[in-house]
Parts: structure tokens; sequence; C-alpha cells
């Protein structure tokens, strides 16, 4: 693993396959009556959260928490610039205080990037601005292997607002480089341009793709796109690219349904979408947990196999 | 008695002369007092420059200076300095400070503050709109009375044609040039960088290359509609390009320029989101960057002007998206069309002069600069080292330090500046 996770682009195939072999057996650990392990007992790792995210936090938190190490949130709204405190202060701060880790949320894409270079410890990407949130993208791939069994060959389409989504380019680049065939899907003006040049194929037409899909990558479509004249109407959008019930018809059978959440019921998925079987949204929050405290441990702990058995 | 000064066995390359070979010059005062034949002066000071070319002193069509507002960030004096470490003896400093160099006051004050530096000589740019506001024209008689030559709104394009064309059509009557930043505001809007496929991957919002296409074009027309003295600025994109080259052809009275970095980097260069390569216009792709060299080398871009752009450590140090675009160019603009553009042979020594200091004297008005070095001319000259090798880094002479060539080996660098007959620059070092 790489000192750092700042894009998916930082893993390469195999420790995929290691980080989410290493979920699995973490996955266990919140099953029990006593959910912890001591693997990372007197590490500490920093939420450093400048946008709200209640379930990305509360996720890290649990994942650091189960590994036994020291958990400090700290959290605020809005940029570090308009908070006064500028991103290398508060750096600085963190480091002085001996943060092993430090998990950042940040509006501005690149903020870890820039993290980097003034702290010793690993900084993990939990979502930066509009370029990419890795870890979403190896909870899904967890998913998806725990679901399908396989990447090779899958063919799944990403739905929505790709222009503005760090999922988005998290997903694409972590399926494509399982070997997983990606689709974007979405009004040409939430497609970015040159996109294709990542490797994906490209479509306007939501009905066109669904009947060749295993996954259907649904993402959450912000109504304030329509103020800023990406679309003509969030009533148009759903009826072009929402998954109705009458979309999900044209699915084959076992096709994946996926949402990083928060959901626009009614927007990019109909309500009883989100709810049937196929849909596989809340075990993506639960398998959050167990993704995040495998990426913890192999960032911060050491070899797999000694610690690992310790636990209990 | 007078001060004399010999440059022995320097390569002159002076294209205002079309002279380019060895031959020493001898200084007396501020002025030239001989090249070639009776050079030699009892107790005069000789500076040997074997493998040294002597140039006259570079011009710069394109700094902010930063004062009077920004003291932090740069003043006249810090700036003069760079300017001369970086073998420039004239600079153009841009109208974007604050107050606005939007009436003669402050044009006055610029010009007596680098009277005070004593290290260049300092063109203040006079404002095209009253407060940069692309409404209202500022006082462009008064400023052109008190020898402003051009005018600028840079770091925003004038939205409105009716207000360029009118300021077009004024100009003419002092012949002095409208000099554009090209920029569609509603096309770029909130742009971080140019767009393309490594904004979609880095996830920031980008400018395509046409916001800059539009306003050229829009540009050209207007200049022919009026007949007004047009420079475009910081050309960045390869159709920009095409359309001076087309306008140029049909005998349009237009000139361009470019800056180092857009003829040194691309956007692949933002990949670990280095704020100082945050520039406007962006930095844009290898095959742009490659047509504003070509158009460079064939005369379709005239100058070469570094959009010299310092910006507070704590501002480049902040979010991509928070930090202001610019990077700083006086001292590393030679050397970084030395190694672009002469060492794979792309142009000729004699053609990077004519763009960084013969052409801008010309388009500046700048007659005591650009050459040609002939008896009776003032002492305004570089002295250079086309082959050394060295690596930029801090600290600058400029007062900040937000250099995209930061940690880059350059080769060629400045040795001497003489301006006015005086060493501003002696060995590689600022001697005030």
């Amino acid at each position: 693993m790489n000192k750092h996770l700042l894009s998916i682009n930082d893993v390469s195939a195999e420790d995929v396959v290691r980080v989410l072999d290493t979920a699995e057996s973490f996955r266990e650990v919140g099953t029990r009556v006593i959910k912890k392990v001591p693997a990372l007992r007197g590490r500490t790792v920093v939420n450093l959260f400048y946008e709200n995210s209640t379930r990305t936090r509360i996720s890290f938190e649990l994942a650091a928490k189960r590994l036994s190490a020291d958990v400090i949130n700290f959290s605020t709204s809005g940029s570090s610039v308009s908070k006064g405190e500028s991103l290398k202060d508060t750096a600085l701060t963190l480091q002085a205080m001996g943060a092993d880790a430090i998990v950042i949320r940040h509006s501005s894409s690149g903020s870890p990037y820039t993290l980097t270079k003034w702290v010793k410890g690993s900084v993990l990407n939990a979502g930066d601005g509009t370029h990419e949130h890795p870890t979403q993208a190896l909870l899904d791939l967890y998913t998806i292997r725990e679901k399908l069994g396989r990447f090779e060959g899958l063919r799944a389409a990403i739905v929505g607002d790709v222009l503005h989504s760090r999922v988005a380019r998290s997903l694409s680049f972590g399926l494509l480089k399982m070997g997983a065939e990606v689709t974007l899907v979405g009004p040409p003006t939430l497609i970015p341009p040159d996109a294709s040049a990542w490797g994906v194929q490209v479509s306007y037409d939501i009905d066109g793709v669904l009947p060749k899909l295993d996954v259907c990558y649904m993402l959450r479509v912000q109504r304030e796109r329509q103020r800023q004249q990406y679309f003509p109407s969030v009533r148009e959008y759903s009826r072009l690219f929402g998954l109705t019930r009458d979309r999900v018809a044209m699915l084959p059978e076992g096709c994946l349904i996926m949402h990083p959440g928060p959901m626009n019921r009614g927007v990019e998925i109909d309500s009883d979408v989100a709810d049937l079987p196929q849909a596989v949204i809340e075990e993506q929050v639960t398998n959050g947990i167990a993704v995040r405290m495998s990426l913890l441990y192999l960032m911060l702990g050491g070899a797999v196999t000694e610690e690992v058995s310790e636990r209990d | 008695m007078t001060e004399h000064t010999l440059f022995r066995g320097a390569r002159v390359v002076d294209p205002a002369s079309g002279r380019d070979g060895t031959i020493d010059v001898l200084i007396e005062g501020g002025t030239v007092a001989a090249v070639g034949g009776g050079t030699e002066r009892r107790g005069a000071t000789v500076l040997d420059c074997r493998g040294l070319v002597l140039a006259p002193g570079l011009v710069d069509l394109h700094a902010h200076l930063r004062q009077p507002g920004r003291e932090d960030k740069e003043t006249v004096e810090t700036g003069s300095r760079a300017a001369a470490v970086g073998g420039y003896t004239a600079v153009a400093a841009m109208a974007n400070t604050d107050p606005v160099a939007d009436n003669a006051a402050v044009i006055e004050e610029v010009r007596s503050l680098a009277a005070r530096a004593g290290l260049c000589d300092v063109f203040p740019v006079g404002a095209i709109t009253k407060g940069l506001g692309g409404e209202e024209m500022a006082e462009v008689g008064e400023m052109a009375q008190a020898g402003v030559r051009v005018f600028s709104d840079d770091g925003r394009c004038i939205p409105s044609a009716r207000v360029l064309r009118n300021a077009l059509r004024y100009a003419r009557a002092f012949d002095v040039v409208i000099a554009e930043h090209c920029e569609d505001a509603s096309l770029s809007e909130g742009a971080q960088m140019h767009e393309g496929l490594h904004s979609s991957t880095l996830g920031l919002a980008g400018a395509p290359a046409e916001a800059e296409e539009v306003a050229v074009f829009r540009d050209l027309a207007l200049a022919r509609l009026t007949g007004g003295r047009l420079h475009l600025c910081h050309l960045s994109a390869a159709g920009s390009v095409e359309l001076v080259r087309l306008a140029k052809a049909s005998g349009l009275r237009v000139t361009a320029e470019v800056t180092p970095h857009h003829l040194a980097f691309s956007d692949e260069d933002l990949v670990t989101y280095d704020t100082n390569f945050k520039v406007n216009p962006p930095l844009r792709t290898v095959e742009d960057r490659d047509a504003l060299r070509a158009a460079v080398a064939d005369g379709t871009i005239d100058a070469i002007a570094t959009d010299h752009a310092p910006h507070a450590v704590e501002e480049k140090e902040a979010e991509f998206d928070q930090s202001p675009p610019g990077t700083i160019g006086l001292e590393t603009a030679l050397a970084a069309v030395l190694t672009n553009l002469v060492e794979p042979g792309l142009i000729s020594l004699s053609r990077t002069i004519e763009a960084m200091s013969a052409t801008p004297a010309t388009i500046l008005g700048a007659a005591e600069h650009g050459g040609p070095i002939e008896p009776g001319r003032p002492a305004n000259l570089v002295a250079f080292d086309p082959a050394a090798d060295w690596l930029v880094q801090a600290p600058f002479a400029s007062r900040s330090r937000n250099s995209a060539f930061l940690g880059k080996r350059l080769r060629g660098k400045v040795i001497h500046t003489m301006y006015r007959g005086q060493l501003v620059v002696a060995d590689g070092k600022a001697q005030r």
C-alpha cells in the first residue's frame, strides 16, 4: 500500500484485492457483541471534515474505533479560508499532536494533496470537491465482488451527474483497473469533457444501456444543477435519466442497483426502487466500515496475518 | 572623469542592427561609446565576456508590480530588482493596482517610485476603463499625454464589445496601444484550469480554449472595424494563434504576446495540484504549447512577456480553488526561453532577443531600449551565459516566490545587466 490514499489510482489492482480480502476478515468483527480488535491500539486517527458528511465521518470513526485507535473529530463547515485558520496551520497543529492518519473531507478538489506537504502521517481522502472519493469506490468494489463474485468482464453503468461526482471518478477508475467495463450515462452537460479518454463508454440514452448491465450505479443529482442550467428541470431529468420501476424491468436478472447516498428519492431513483432486493444500498453502508478498517489497518498497521490473528 | 566599461569578447546579438558576432562594446557614462574599433580606454573597467552573449536589455510588456496597494507581494523597487536580475532594463507595469492606474496621478506615482529605485525603466500601463470596471472609459487622453503608450484592463477582458470598440477608436487620436486580456468570462466562470482530460480527471472546473478564442475573434473584428492598435496579451491556445495568423495575413495591425510559462508547461503539470501552475489564462494542452512555440518561431506571436504575477505565500498555499492565479517570471523568463525554445533549435538567439527586447520596445514606445547597440545609444544591455545550468530556487529578488519554475533546472543565466550605463547586476548579483 502507498503511504497515502489520495486517489484510487494510488492503489494497484493487487492492493485492491488485498484491501477487500482484509475487509472481509474485519467484517466479522462488526457482527460480534464486542466489536473491537486491538490492531491500532495507541495510534491516533484524526477525522478532518471541512464539509458536512455525517455518514462518512461516522463510518471512519467506527472503523478506527473498532481497531482500538484513538479518534479525534475535527469538523468545521466551510473552507479553511472562511474559517480564518489556513489548511496549513490546521495541518501543522494536527501534526504537532501526533496524528498517525488524517482522514480529510474537503470541498476543494486536491486538498488532500496539499495536506500531504505538511503532515508526516498518512492522508486518506474521504472526498475532495469534485475530484475523488476512493474509500467509497473501494467499498463499492467490495459490495460488487461480494454479490457478483468477480470484476473481469462485468458491465457497469454510472448514471447521473458524473461531472460533479467524486464517487463516479473513483469508481470508474477502480472498475476499469479491475477489468470491468464502464459506461457513463447522463445528459451531455453532466459528462466530463474528454471522459472517453479514461477508457469508459459514454451514453446519453439510459434505456439503451440498461438491458446489458451487471451493475447500475445511480448518482445523486443536486437540484442546484438545474439553476446552473445543466438541465432544464428536475422533472425532465427524472424522466430521462431516473431509475424508475419501468426501467428496473429492463435490467437483466441479478443486476445490482447501487447508490452512494444520500438519495434524492423521486429524482434519480424512485422511492420503491431503492427498497427492492437487488438494491444493495444499505449493504454498501455496512461494508464501508469493514473496508475503512481494512485501509486504516493496512496503511497504519503491519503485516495482516499476525495482528488479525490476535483479535478477540 | 567619465567612467568607462568595456564588454570584451562577448557574442553581440542585436537584431535591431542585424549584428550577430563577437565584438567589443565600450560604454562611456550612460551611453554606448564604441562598438568594434576604438574600444580601448585607459582605466576602463573590463568585463571578460568570453562565452557570454551581449544583447540589448530585455523589455517586458507585462508585469504586475503590485504597487500601490499590495506591497506585501511586490513593490516597484523589488519588482525592478527582479527585472534587473532577469536581464530586463524596461518593464511595463500593469494597471490593476489599488488604486487602479486609471488616472495620471497613479501613473506619476509609479514612475516616481521607479525613478527612486533606479534599477530599470518602468512604463506604467494605463487602465482602459475606470477602476477596471469595464464600463466607463478612463481618461486615456490625459494618461497618453503623460506618456502612457499602452492601455490595458489586464486581469479582465472588456466585457462589452461596444466599450472596447470605443476604446480602440478613441485611442487612435493618441496612437496608443489597447492591450486585451482575451477571455469570455461566461465561458470561464469558476474555472481553475484548462478544460479537458486533465480537468476532468482532477475534478477541477475548466475553461475551454474557446473562452479565449471567442474573445480573440471579437477583438480582431473590432480592431478591423476601428483601425485601432490592438495588442493581445498572453495567448494560450492554438486556435488563438491561428486567428492572429489569419488577421496578420489580411493586413491587420495587431500584435500578440505569449508568456514563458505557456511556452514551457501544459495542463499535465497540474496533476499534483501545485498552485504555482495555476495561472490565467490556464496552461493548456501540449498541442497548444507546441503551437505557441511555433508561433514565436514564425513571428505570428511578436513578443514574449512574463505576466510576472507575485502572490503572497499564504495565498498560494491555500486550497487550489482558493488560490489566486499567477506565477512570477521576471527572473526566469530568459532562461525558460533559452531552455525550451533555443536549446531544442526552435528559434535562434537573434529571434529570442527580438521577441524579448527589440519588438516589445517598439510596441511599448521605449525608444531607449531594444537596441540597436550603436555609439550614442543609451547603454541598456544584458550579458548572459547561454550554457550555464542552474536550479531555480528561493530566495528570489522578487518579494514573492510563487514560481512555476521552482525546482526546475534551466539553462542560461544572466551575468550582467547594465541600466543607463550602471551595472545594476554584476556577476549574477544585484548590486543594489
